[in-house]
């Protein structure tokens, strides 16, 4: 595995100097089992996580160029109609090509309430993630300690949390009809407002960490470099903070686009079975919907999606790293 | 909302109009429903909307009920075997892939590490369901090590993360000058680095606990029937009548998870 340049440049911390020429033997030797020790530490995890993470991926994509069996599996025979009913459906009359718009519709809404959801994210997140940093040293810990803590905590009884909260008999809407704002309840379970509700109260943590981590290496002299300069608070806002805390503000809609849009159980618990999301539709495919390829080809599309976002992250994070440093 | 002054009354360049209001209202929304769940696990009467008076009814409830019980032995099991395991390989790894220049595949490795983070669960989870159907109709078995084998790769990368960080920020003089002494490879890493490395790998174990214990999506689709744990058994609770029972398990499940995050971060601090 390793040619003889590679072994001699093998540890980097090291205090002896790395010129291959005044290795001794015995130290090139040592430092070609070193690169050999290496693998072999790595080797036990690469392998799980190739049967029971990478691999997977690998045969799902396979499948979905299969014929789906009668109930549920496959038959092992080539055929592009998963890929094709992703997006398409023939008409069952005359046969022809229509667009298949029950899919199109939960696309859209996929993209659409994580979008909302990132949003909100960052009208709620970022003024806490500021707060947060312009804490006392002492008291800091503590603040993001309360952030951490939901983050940690199970994703159902979150989910489960916030729908007892907007049950018809919840307490939001006691309140609406104590007040007076309406008589009845309102019904915001199992609608788009309660998946986006939930989303945003799941994910909520993943926007104010990263953005956190940008604003406490915040320089604060910037900001009153602006204000001596006659700038109003807005303007210092936009022009001198913004833009330095900009990374975090990507990783953080990132941390939430991506999840949202691949969510599964908040939909499941609070859309009610009818606001279906992307996770539930390729769910339906190994369960009633009995088409293995399709929901296949499905998931590979998502995850296209996702790969395309975290791109798009990479790319906005080294154009950020360029021109800062 | 009273903004909470840090300099006094006069101008602060680091106040901004409405960040602190909006941040009291973020916290207040974090933690209201949580701590009104937690409320309800203690209500007396079987009603999830009024309050009847405090009792600890529905714990026992839960506990003597059979299914319960099975899933929540099933939890930690699955939970103790894969973060143990999870920890272990993410160990080995992290000493593997620290302190190295770069070598060649370096890139494939971090990618197949992190993977678990970076694809949407239930992607994971199907093609999990795919490859694990075919083994199933290829030799019969049907046991747990489905389970186990899917939450230990997924545990990986969140065992891996502390430990690397605990590589990385670790002086190495102390290692060298072992080295020097004569110490053989294996006694510095057992005297040295393993008990300097030790807060690392219990923070990546808890954490890949708490992560396999609430786990979701990939044990939904995993699962063979019957092998239910906490959560798939709660998820199918929650489309029938909803009992505080289900409040009762939470609130267990909770207290499990905060006081695991609580030691990482006691830890973490003493670090600093």
């Amino acid at each position: 595995m390793s040619s003889p340049g590679s072994e001699t440049a093998a540890r980097s911390p090291d205090v002896r100097p790395p010129e291959a020429g005044q290795l001794s033997s015995y130290e090139a030797a040592s430092r070609k089992s070193d690169v050999n020790r290496n693998y072999l530490l790595t080797l036990p995890a690469l392998i799980v996580l190739a049967l029971a993470a990478s691999g997977p991926l690998l045969v799902m994509l396979l499948y979905s160029f299969l014929t789906p069996g009668d109930y549920g599996g496959v038959v092992w025979e080539p055929s592009a109609d998963g890929w094709f009913r992703v997006f398409l459906t023939r008409d069952i009359f005359d046969d022809t090509l229509r667009l298949q718009d029950a899919h199109l519709t939960i696309f859209w809404r996929s993209i659409k309430l994580s979008a909302i959801t990132t949003v909100l994210c960052i009208l709620l997140g970022f003024p806490t993630a500021y707060f947060i940093a312009t804490r006392s040293h002492h008291t800091r810990n503590m603040w993001l300690f309360l952030i951490t803590i939901p983050f940690w905590t199970n994703l159902l009884i979150r989910t489960f949390a916030i729908m007892e909260v907007i049950r018809n008999e919840g307490v939001v809407n006691n309140i609406l009809m104590a007040i007076g704002l309406t008589d009845e309840p309102i019904q915001m379970l199992y609608t788009d407002f309660s998946i986006m509700v939930g989303m945003t109260y799941v994910y909520l943590p993943l926007m104010i960490l990263p953005l956190y981590a940008s604003m406490e290496k915040l320089d604060f002299r910037l900001v009153e470099a602006g204000y001596d300069l006659y700038a109003t608070r807005f303007r210092v806002l936009r022009r001198v903070i913004l833009p330095l805390v900009k990374p975090g503000l990507v990783a953080g809609s990132i941390l939430v686009f991506i999840p949202s849009l691949g969510a599964y159980v908040t939909p499941r618990v609070l859309g009610g079975g009818k606001n279906m999301m992307l996770g539930n539709l390729i769910e339906l495919q190994f369960g009633q919907g009995q088409n293995w390829p399709l929901g296949a080809a499905l998931s590979i599309t998502l995850l296209a999606i996702v790969m395309l976002a975290l791109m798009v992250y990479v790319r906005t994070a080294q154009k950020t790293s360029d021109t800062h440093g | 909302m009273a903004e909470a002054s840090t300099t006094g009354t006069g101008f602060s360049i680091r106040r901004l109009p409405g960040f602190t209001a909006t941040a009291v209202v973020c916290y207040v929304m974090l933690y209201a429903p949580i701590l009104a769940l937690v409320a309800y696990s203690f209500n007396a009467g079987s009603s999830i909307a009024v309050w009847e008076g405090f009792s600890l009814h529905w714990y026992g409830a839960a506990w003597q009920n059979a299914k319960v019980q099975e899933a929540t032995l099933l939890s930690l099991l699955v939970a103790t075997v894969s973060s143990v395991s999870a920890t272990i390989l993410a160990s080995m790894a992290a000493l593997g892939t620290t302190r190295t220049r770069a070598y060649r595949g370096q890139m494939v490795v971090y990618a197949m590490i992190n993977q678990p983070l970076m694809v949407p669960e239930i992607v994971t989870a199907v093609a999990l369901l795919i490859v694990f159907a075919l083994i199933k109709s290829m030799t019969g078995y049907q046991g747990l090590i489905y389970l186990i084998g899917a939450h230990t790769a997924f545990c990986i990368p969140f065992a891996y993360l502390p430990i690397r960080a605990r590589l990385e920020g670790m002086d190495l003089s102390l290692e060298v000058a072992a080295a020097d002494l004569y110490a053989t490879p294996f006694k510095t890493f057992r005297l040295i680095t393993l008990p300097l490395l030790w807060p690392g790998i219990i923070a990546g174990m808890m954490l890949a606990f708490v992560i396999s214990l609430d786990d979701v999506v990939i044990t939904e689709f995993v699962k063979a029937p019957g092998q239910d744990t906490l959560p798939t058994y709660m998820l199918g609770q929650l489309r029938r009548v909803i009992t505080p029972e289900i409040h009762a398990i939470s609130t267990a499940l909770l207290s499990i998870s905060v006081v695991m995050v609580s030691i990482i971060f006691l830890l973490n601090r003493n670090k600093n």
